[in-house]
């Protein structure tokens, strides 16, 4: 199958007065329609870095980044983004929150706002539409922030540590209730995260990258049985401690 | 949530105690105040010619009531206030806007604000006469001058001090710098936008005095100079006093406004 995303040997420095920093070097990887992958690394490893590239926020060095074949150019593609925290604006309801993107592009009008409201109905939150984001509970607001992300249709979803800010408990249900929500939808998805067992829990197949520079050490594929597929049973699941010892040792292999 | 526990009850009471006692303890520092400046005016122990007392305050507040005579006066200080404010809260903000969308122009920029905000304004006021001659126009300029250049500073910090990943947000979503400066920076900066009201509403008045100091025929200030030049003890603490209750009615104005803002958001 033709790859959604290509990226091929990607370099990047980080530029200051004191000196250069390399944070990625050679970085190959492509993703298959529907998948979804995570990366994993070393803290300070470049894993955002990577993000920003793909989602065209900064340029590489050199290398090649191809969206369904060509290359990525600003705005020209339709990539949805969840930052680290949700960044709700608290001078906007729920629901003016989500329409954000949609004002952004110029794609406001009936028929998206409908589409709006139907999604934060899908999602439980119909009955928060106008309340302010402070009064949401962290699970809900993640669930905004990712109706804020979806309803743009984006073709590929990029998660930068989106669980991190939660409390650990909060953040086994909201993984779980935001990784059957991508699945559901279809949508390719590059979940980066420093949390070994989300990403087994999450993903289709991990990459591993090593320290600054960083490369791709591992590639490892991910694989349950349909009956424990969702992301709490795979944490249950016998597979779940192979899996997650195989990334652990493929991460200490360069300490 | 109808039913009130006792436990609630008394918490609400001594809530409502504790700001009965502040507001008494307020204005009893105030009558008492008056009081003993009454008191020795009246029996000599200070010279009432020099410190005047509330009741001559009183009386000749009544007279130029009567005569028409302050109402000009307040009215003119009061005029120039405004007007000075809102123009420095408007030159001010579309300032900030420009130096936020120019991160060049803010870094040439720079030494030259921090100079001007540091100069002592009232320098500047036998300038702008001369300029500008000695009308309304000189005293509201006055008045900015004081204000603007503090307030640019403020306002532009709390622009480039807004999350920088609610901006890359922004981005994410496909926005533009346009997009960032109206759907975040200007909404976040609602808050730092009112205190910064808050503050310049004083210093225009400020301004403001000094400027019908040097030149005006109208105005509070110029009524505080005239009277300390013929020895008129009673206008002059009169006029003392109107400023104050006028810096209080401008800062409440300003207080409700924020009530405002904060319940639309």
């Amino acid at each position: 199958m033709k790859p959604i995303l290509e990226l091929r040997k990607i370099n990047f420095s980080y530029h200051t007065p004191a000196g250069e920093t390399r944070a990625l070097s050679d970085i190959t990887l492509a993703l298959a329609p529907g998948e979804f992958a995570s990366v994993v690394g070393p803290s300070g490893c470049g894993k955002s870095t990577l993000l920003s590239l793909i989602a065209g926020l900064i340029k590489p060095e050199s290398g090649e980044i191809l969206l369904n074949g060509s290359p990525l150019t600003e705005n020209s593609s339709n990539i949805g983004y969840m930052l680290q925290h949700d960044h709700l604006f608290e001078w906007r309801s729920v629901y003016r929150n989500v329409l954000l993107g949609l004002e952004i592009r110029g794609k406001l009008d009936a028929a998206s706002k409908k589409k709006a409201s139907q999604m934060l109905e899908q999602y439980g939150l119909g009955q928060f539409a106008n309340v302010r984001p402070s009064q949401l509970s962290g699970g809900m607001r993640q669930r905004a922030a990712l109706i804020r992300t979806l309803i743009l249709d984006p073709e590929l979803l990029l998660l930068d540590e989106p669980f991190s800010a939660l409390d650990y408990q909060t953040r086994l249900t909201v993984s779980d209730d935001i990784g059957q929500i991508i699945r559901r939808s279809g949508k390719t998805a590059l979940l980066v995260t420093h949390d070994l067992s989300e990403a087994v829990s999450l993903a289709d197949r991990v990459f591993v990258l090593s320290r600054r520079p960083a490369t791709v050490s591992r590639i490892v594929q991910v694989t349950f049985p349909p009956k424990s597929n969702t992301p709490l049973q795979r944490r249950n699941a016998p597979e779940f401690k192979n899996y997650f010892n195989e990334i652990w040792k493929e991460l200490n292999r360069h300490e | 949530m109808n039913k009130i526990s006792s436990g609630q009850e008394q918490y609400l009471k001594r809530i409502r105690i504790r700001r009965i006692s502040i507001l008494l303890a307020r204005i009893l520092i105030l009558v008492l105040f008056l009081f003993l400046w009454e008191f020795c005016a009246d029996r000599e122990i200070i010279d009432s010619f020099i410190f005047s007392s509330p009741s001559r305050i009183t009386l000749c507040f009544l007279e130029m009531v009567q005569d028409r005579s302050i109402f000009l006066h307040i009215g003119v200080t009061l005029y120039e206030t405004i007007a000075s404010f809102l123009l420095v809260t408007l030159f001010s903000i579309l300032a900030a806007v420009l130096l936020w969308c120019s991160r060049r122009l803010s870094e040439i920029l720079e030494p030259y604000l921090v100079v001007l905000n540091s100069l002592p304004k009232s320098a500047l006021a036998p300038l702008l006469i001369v300029w500008l001659g000695a009308t309304p126009k000189t005293i509201i300029v006055a008045g900015m001058s004081v204000a603007i250049f503090g307030s640019i500073m403020s306002l532009y910090t709390s622009f480039t001090t807004v999350d920088s990943e609610k901006i890359k947000l922004i981005y994410t979503l496909h926005g533009n710098r346009r997009h960032a400066l109206t759907k975040v920076v200007l909404p976040s900066s609602v808050p730092a936008v009112i205190s910064n009201m808050k503050v310049n509403i004083g210093l225009c008045l400020v301004g403001v005095v000094i400027g019908e100091f040097l030149a005006a025929r109208n105005g509070l200030g110029y009524l505080i100079i005239y009277s300390s030049q013929v020895f008129k003890m009673n206008w002059l603490l009169m006029s003392i006093v109107l400023l104050c209750i006028m810096a209080m009615g401008l800062y409440a104005v300003i207080g409700a406004i924020e009530k405002i803002c904060k319940k639309r958001v």
